[in-house]
């Protein structure tokens, strides 16, 4: 029997080391390829290497999806006591499959023997392997589609025993169909129109290669290390220089040496190495050396919840660095703007020799997502020039952006001080210089605004509610709004959140009421609304519980507003 | 000082000089200008990257191309530099506070990635551009308005030396000729090269004076070997008479 969906959320559980990624990796393609279904996955992880609960959702359904559900459909545990920190999730409604005895005394369940390491044939079993061989028989995906994929996803040496612990889950599965305790998921859509399946952090790797970055520079910081370890395996076979640092300082001035040497650097770290970074922002917006800072957030302050979710360092990028400079700050949505984005953070920095920052998250960088074949359109921009023997660095012109030029590269010489400095670039602190120079930097500030990206606005034009988001909250606030299915709400998403695009004002003055969607405790675009704009929102909407927003959370705290009156 | 002879092409018209008449930098700036002369390397070619301080000011002085950077960084944003072209020719440089003190983490690492650049250090014992406040490398009971110094002085040499470094020398800036070839050794030299350079500040360190560093210097003998790194470690670790000259080196060039 084959139960007919258009929807289904999977979640897996289990502990660190017991190889949910691995799980993941391995199942999301092969449903993305061979049912036809959209597919989401996203994880939620705690900071160990052993033990601990920890588990992936994988969202699967007949149209598009990016974002996190409550709901669960099926449950998978391969914890041995207990499955209590999801049981908030856990309906009437769940299927659970499980092993021990523990987890049954308190919800109905079917039990297989996941963790017993039973004897197999000649090979004990592994409980991931079981995992995969459970979901793929759920799905009828046939044996010619996975075992190709066995090699990919482990090791030559487990490999027998991994394909045959998934053949043993699968046939488990299948008996259990046949006694009709289980039921197999059958696709009543046609077939997925986005077949490429990319997590946040590959999309921003892909977009920076694609934007010429040749230089990445790093001190490990979860959650952006994600990325630097795309660029790592991507300058296997390419010309990129990798360099781990012994601190983010050293990432920061080793990247602003390398672009003043005419490379294309990137440095990635999250909130609290963004933090020992400030000082070298700051040379950057005074020497007009361009820089492109990934920073992956997490929950702060200080160590805060290393694994976890947030958006709450927008106020310290945007302030990031003493004095006063003009900056670029990108915040992407989904992958397809994470791709484009990053790629255009090389050209902006490039073009106005600012620090141009790509603000991502941890449920963004670290989830995978259906995506559309990126654009490629969009070119590499280097805006080097072959200096002449009188050349001067900062040299004064009508957009206050001075010809770069790069050492040994033309008769002059290049000279950057992080002293205020005259047009040749040597120390000055006369008055004049000062008030010439410090206008000459903001004034590029206009320019860059004719470059901003615009904000996406979804619904009809006829909306009461404006619901408005930045970077990872696209997905759900998209789907949320799907879901309520009226024309009183409209959304509003901030891809680019500083300078912030001019058109934004018209949908900000039109709504009745503004609804503001963010993962932090204070509304920081709030403010920066406000302060850019003198616009406040009428509602706050905030989660900062390490988590992101479900759309089943949003849609009650959306459908709540709309009923007071 | 004879500061001002144009001698070479990277002499500049007429700089605006921020140092004291007699610091030790003017000999210092000098012996730089006639190494990379005389190894014919062209100021398009070469980069100084230097911090903040007195010594941190040395390229602004003379023709070449200059990141004066923030203080305590000159080492890894010399390291992108080179990294990202060769071909450049880059010396990082700055005094004992920059280098030893805020970029003391830098210094441990750059000795670990042995980047191909230069490393001066205008070792004058003192800050000398906030004023005379003591630095890592002052010797105890040296006294500044702050402070009676009573920690144990940084050993630049002997850390160098400890962690293998590539190249280890240290000079004298009074004797100009014996600084300028070692600039040259180094430049020339494939790898990280350390030259802690002894620099009198004649306004804030009464202490380690001119005639306090002739007095505890010696130059190393012609036929010493630099390559033996116990004896090397030895001649680090004797804090009263300064070994000046190239005193380890970890491979032949
Ligand atoms: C981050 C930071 N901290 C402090 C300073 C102030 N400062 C400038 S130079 C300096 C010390 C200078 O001593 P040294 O590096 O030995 O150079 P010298 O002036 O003696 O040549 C200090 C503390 C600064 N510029 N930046
Ligand atoms: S303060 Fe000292 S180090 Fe600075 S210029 Fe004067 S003498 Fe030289
Ligand atoms: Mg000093």
């Amino acid at each position: 029997m084959q139960k007919k969906i258009k929807d289904i959320s999977i979640v897996i559980h289990g502990a660190a080391g017991q190889g949910l990624k691995t799980i993941e990796l391995f199942l999301a393609p092969l449903l993305l390829q061979h049912t036809g279904f959209y597919v989401f996955s996203t994880s939620e992880y705690m900071s160990r290497i052993r033990g601990g609960n920890n588990s992936v959702e994988i969202h699967v359904s007949t149209s598009p999806v990016l974002a996190f559900v409550e709901r669960i459909d099926l449950l998978i545990s391969m914890n041995r006591f207990n499955i209590d920190h999801l049981c908030d999730r856990i309906t009437k409604n769940t299927t659970i499959i499980a092993d021990h005895s523990l987890i049954a005394e308190k919800h109905s369940l079917i039990q297989i023997p996941l963790l017993d390491n039973v004897q197999n044939g000649n090979e004990k079993t592994i409980p991931n392997s079981i995992v995969i061989g459970i979901v793929l028989s759920l799905f009828a995906i046939s044996p010619t589609h996975y075992i190709p994929e066995i090699k990919k996803y482990f090791s030559k040496a487990t490999a027998n025993q991994n394909q045959q612990s998934i053949e043993y889950g699968y046939q488990l599965t299948d008996k259990l169909c046949e006694e009709k305790k289980l039921t197999k998921y059958k696709l009543i859509a046609t077939t997925a129109k986005q077949d490429h399946l990319i997590s946040g952090a590959e999309a921003i790797a892909a977009g920076a290669i694609s934007g010429g970055c040749n230089f990445v520079t790093a001190y490990p910081m979860s959650p952006g290390t994600s990325v630097f370890t795309h660029m790592a395996k991507a300058a296997r076979d390419r010309p990129i220089i990798i360099e781990q640092v012994e601190d983010e300082i050293s990432a920061a001035n080793m990247a602003l040496g390398a672009w003043y040497a005419g490379a294309r650097a990137m440095i990635t770290t999250a909130g609290g190495g963004f933090a020992l970074m400030c000082e070298t922002i700051s040379l950057a917006g005074m020497i007009e050396t361009p820089l492109v800072v990934l920073i992956g957030q997490r929950p702060g302050p200080a160590t805060g919840l290393p694994t976890r979710t947030e958006q709450s360092d927008l106020n310290l990028v945007l302030y990031a660095g003493h004095g006063e400079f003009p900056r670029i700050i990108l915040a992407p949505g989904t992958p397809q703007e994470a791709f484009q984005l990053t790629q255009k953070a090389f050209n902006l920095a490039d073009k106005f020799q600012v620090p141009v920052f790509i603000l991502a998250d941890q449920f963004f960088l670290d989830s995978l997502y259906c995506t559309d074949v990126f654009d490629l359109t969009q070119k590499i921009e280097t805006h080097i020039i072959k200096t002449d023997s009188c050349y001067q660095r900062y040299q004064l012109t009508e957009d206050g952006i001075s010809p770069r030029g790069i050492p040994n590269y033309g008769d002059g010489i290049v000279c950057v001080d992080s002293d205020e400095h005259n047009e040749t670039g040597y120390i000055a602190e006369d008055k004049k210089t000062r008030i010439t120079m410090q206008n000459k930097r903001l004034k590029k500030l206009e320019s860059i605004k004719k470059y901003a990206y615009a904000p996406t606005f979804i619904g009809s034009e006829n909306f009461t509610f404006l619901v408005v988001c930045w970077g990872s909250n696209y997905g759900v606030v998209q789907e949320t709004l799907q879901q309520l299915n009226t024309t009183s709400f409209a959304m509003l998403h901030f891809a680019q959140l500083y300078p912030l695009h001019p058109e934004a004002k018209k949908y900000l003055h039109q709504a009745h009421k503004i609804i503001m969607v963010e993962n932090n405790s204070s509304g920081q675009f709030d403010s920066l609304l406000h302060r850019e704009f003198n616009v406040r929102s009428d509602h706050l909407i905030l989660q900062y519980d390490g988590s992101p927003f479900s759309v089943e959370g949003l849609t009650r705290q959306l459908q709540h507003i709309s009923n007071e009156k | 000082m004879k500061n001002n002879i144009a001698l070479t092409r990277y002499d500049k018209n007429k700089p605006d000089i921020a140092w004291c008449p007699g610091c030790g930098n003017f000999q210092i700036l000098r012996a730089m200008k006639l190494a990379l002369e005389e190894l014919n390397i062209s100021p398009q070619q070469a980069v100084v990257v230097s911090g903040i301080g007195q010594a941190a000011k040395t390229p602004q002085y003379f023709n070449v191309n200059m990141f004066n950077g923030l203080h305590g960084r000159a080492l890894p944003v010399a390291t992108g530099i080179k990294l990202a072209n060769p071909e450049l020719v880059v010396i990082a440089e700055g005094g004992d506070g920059d280098m030893y003190g805020e970029g003391g983490n830098h210094f441990l690492h750059a000795i670990r990635r042995n980047p191909n650049l230069t490393h001066i250090v205008h070792n004058n014992m003192v800050y000398g551009l906030t004023k005379g406040q003591a630095s890592p490398t002052s010797q105890i009971g040296f006294k500044s308005p702050i402070q009676s110094v009573t920690d144990m002085p940084l050993n630049p040499i002997a850390i160098a030396i400890a962690q293998n470094a590539s190249f280890v020398a240290r000079s004298f800036s009074l004797n100009i000729n014996q600084l300028k070839n070692l600039l040259k050794t180094a430049i020339q030299h494939e790898g990280y090269a350390l030259i802690d350079v002894f620099q009198p500040c004649v306004v804030f360190n009464k202490v380690n004076t001119y005639q306090w560093f002739q007095e505890h210097t010696y130059d190393l003998p012609n036929d010493y070997n630099p390559y033996d790194r116990e004896k090397a470690f030895q001649i680090a670790i004797d804090e009263h008479n300064l070994a000046l000259g190239i005193i380890y080196k970890n491979h032949i060039d």
